[in-house]
């Protein structure tokens, strides 16, 4: 783990990032319901990575399981670029989009 | 797992550790086995160079943080590192290029650690002797690890053989002779011990 330089290629980024978020709509992380992973799990991670209460954490489980997906955060990109990685981080099946206006 | 008792009673699972985290006690067969799969993980995700190389010259090879931008050719690994832009190619692959690196290798550190666990907790290189139990204890960052990898081999394991929504009845039903009704089972197993290890973690917030 030699992290020191690592970072910096990201921090250029951030820049066009933010230009971009400030004139769009900000974007969601989306989660889609994949044959796998358990229920339980699921909730316990919108629980323990978002901070969510556990009746809104299985409100969105079951959007995923029931709806095939859910809109899980709505932020800027470079959040929810965060966002989707932590949720890959957990083995779900994220990705983001734009917010529908 | 197998109805043969080929390895004695079953773990009942991880149960809540009072200081937070989980204990949980296995069967030398199984602490063997958690360890083939936290190994095979290993091995998928160090299988696959993940960065891309950098050319010939010395100081571009030196300058390069990059990492892949399209997604991995193997089934699991593309699950593993899913595509973050479905409609957006290059930003998908800009994505990719900068965490793709960084998940590999928490997710082959994450799975070293069950390991390391395991072998200091009194699994030895090859087990030899029958009845030999091995007594897991982790604290909260530790047991958030192992659950976090649990899912990476879970996925593996489902991946590999092809399950979907709502067909268990489909994998119960194959006979026993078939291979992959052993390796259904195994991932089953796996399932429940997840299952107890987020129970025992949810009780203890």
């Amino acid at each position: 783990m030699t992290a020191v330089s690592a970072p910096t290629p990201v921090e250029l980024d951030q820049p066009e990032v933010e230009d971009l978020t400030f004139l769009d709509r900000p974007w969601v992380t989306i989660v889609w319901n994949d044959p796998v992973n358990l229920m339980s799990y699921v909730t316990y991670v919108f629980q323990s990575y978002f901070g969510y209460g556990k009746r809104k954490a299985e409100k969105l489980m079951l959007e995923v399981h029931n709806d095939g997906k859910s809109a899980v955060s709505t932020g800027s990109r470079e959040e929810m670029e965060r966002d989707v990685q932590a949720m890959h981080e957990f083995g779900l099946w994220a990705t983001m989009e734009k917010a529908e206006s | 797992m197998g109805d043969d008792g080929e390895g004695g009673e079953l773990s009942e699972g991880f149960q809540r550790r009072r200081k937070g985290g989980a204990v949980a006690t296995f069967s030398g067969f199984e602490a063997d086995l958690l360890r083939s799969l936290a190994s095979q993980l290993v091995e998928l995700l160090r299988n696959e160079v993940a960065a891309p190389s950098a050319g010939d010259d010395p100081l571009e090879q030196l300058l390069d943080f990059s990492g892949p931008t399209t997604a991995p050719e193997d089934p699991v690994l593309a699950r593993l590192f899913p595509t973050a832009y479905p409609d957006d190619a290059e930003a998908a692959g800009e994505f990719r290029r900068f965490t793709e690196g960084t998940l590999r290798d928490n997710k082959a550190q994450a799975a070293v650690r069950i390991i390391e666990t395991l072998e200091d907790s009194g699994l030895p290189g090859e087990l030899a002797v029958d009845g030999l139990v091995v007594d897991i204890e982790l604290d909260r960052d530790e047991a958030v690890t192992w659950l976090k990898s649990f899912t990476d081999i879970r996925l593996a394991l489902a991946t590999r053989l092809g399950v979907e929504e709502g067909d268990e009845a489909y994998w119960l039903a194959l006979p026993d002779e078939d291979p992959r009704a052993h390796v259904y089972d195994i991932y089953q197993w796996v399932g429940y011990l997840q299952e107890t290890l987020v129970d025992a973690l949810s009780r203890s917030r």
